[in-house]
């Protein structure tokens, strides 16, 4: 369990350092190298297929952050009401912890969950749909109407993205713009 | 050696990039493929040919990219992914209800078990992995545009 609070550490370390630094490379950096131990920690946690996306999606999360944030000129807001928003920070800060504290003083232990459906899955699971990866027996037999659910928002998000930042509409202002990358 | 040089990055990550990126291609395919077996599936798989096609857009530039995977094949891909994960759901109702299993299950450990399972791992990684590339070249183009602005 030490380790486990190891990574947790460098975790929190690492996200701090991502939004302390001043220099926008070193800061996408900072995030990378959360992903990556976030990664481990599902690993260690018995969780490889968490691993695996976490992974592969962090990867090409940190490919569009540098390719579409690195050559544009992000201000700082450093100077101002550093008072007043440091005074809500700490207010906000507190306000969590304390109900965090009282909310997880509900929850149940560790491996011992209020719901027993997961022990008759992890029992039928391979009898029932032939899939001898229970996690995908869940996520693709069990509980596929929330995969279902994923699938038509990941479809809405890359419609509205391709709609919102396509190039056609832009060309009919200023035509001389053509498509050439690099 | 000019024109074909300055497209893209040096001549090692290009070197490095056509040994490496069928192996990432492959390695995308044997994980949507045997999600059902081992760790793994759909998403994971998808990510990881959207991947590749994205390390041969950093490595050579967008032309040679959008040469292999053109965006009216990109966004065939998504939409077919799409409709092959409901067209799967609704073949269900052959059997009885949305989403059943009505394929036979086969035998554990096998390439060809669990019925229905693998088809729409087949279905979410086309879905993911255009869906995620298409996202990333949209991205790519409007910095371009904004820098040409400037």
């Amino acid at each position: 369990m030490i380790e486990l609070y190891i990574l947790l550490g460098i975790m929190i370390v690492g996200a701090i350092i991502a939004i302390e630094i001043k220099d926008l490379l070193s800061s996408i950096v900072a995030v990378g190298a959360v992903g990556l131990v976030l990664s481990i920690t599902f690993l260690i946690l018995k969780a490889p297929d968490v691993a695996i996306t976490q992974l592969v999606v962090e990867i090409l999360a940190l490919i569009i952050l540098i390719r579409a944030t690195l050559k544009k000129d992000l201000p700082f807001s450093t100077s101002g009401r550093w008072y007043f928003n440091t005074l809500i920070t700490i207010s906000f800060v507190a306000l969590f912890f304390i109900v965090g504290v009282k909310c997880f003083k509900d929850l149940p232990a560790f491996g011992y969950p209020i719901m027993n459906v997961a022990a008759t899955y992890l029992k039928d699971g391979l009898a029932q749909t032939g899939a001898t990866n229970i996690v995908t027996s869940v996520i693709l037999d069990y509980r596929v109407f929330d995969t279902l659910g994923e699938a038509t928002v990941l479809f809405t998000a890359v419609i509205g993205v391709l709609a919102i930042v396509r190039s056609i509409g832009r060309k009919k202002q200023n035509q001389k713009i053509e498509e050439e990358d690099e | 050696m000019s024109r074909e040089r300055e497209k893209g990055m040096s001549l090692i990550v290009k070197t490095i990039t056509r040994l490496t990126v069928g192996l990432i291609l492959l390695y995308g395919i044997y994980i949507l493929s045997h999600g059902h077996i081992s760790p793994g599936g759909g998403f994971a798989g998808g990510v990881i040919i959207a991947l590749s096609f994205v390390h041969l857009m950093l490595a050579y530039g967008k032309e040679t990219a959008l040469k292999k995977l053109p965006k009216t094949v990109m966004s065939l891909f998504e939409s077919s992914g799409a409709i092959l994960f409901l067209g799967i759901a609704l073949l269900g109702f052959t059997g009885g209800y949305f989403f059943l299993n009505f394929l036979p299950k086969g035998q554990p450990f096998r390439l060809f078990s669990a019925g229905i399972i693998p088809f729409c791992n087949i279905a979410i990684s086309l879905k993911v992995g255009a869906g995620l590339f298409a996202i990333f070249v949209a991205l790519v183009l409007l910095k371009y545009e904004k820098n040409k602005k400037d």
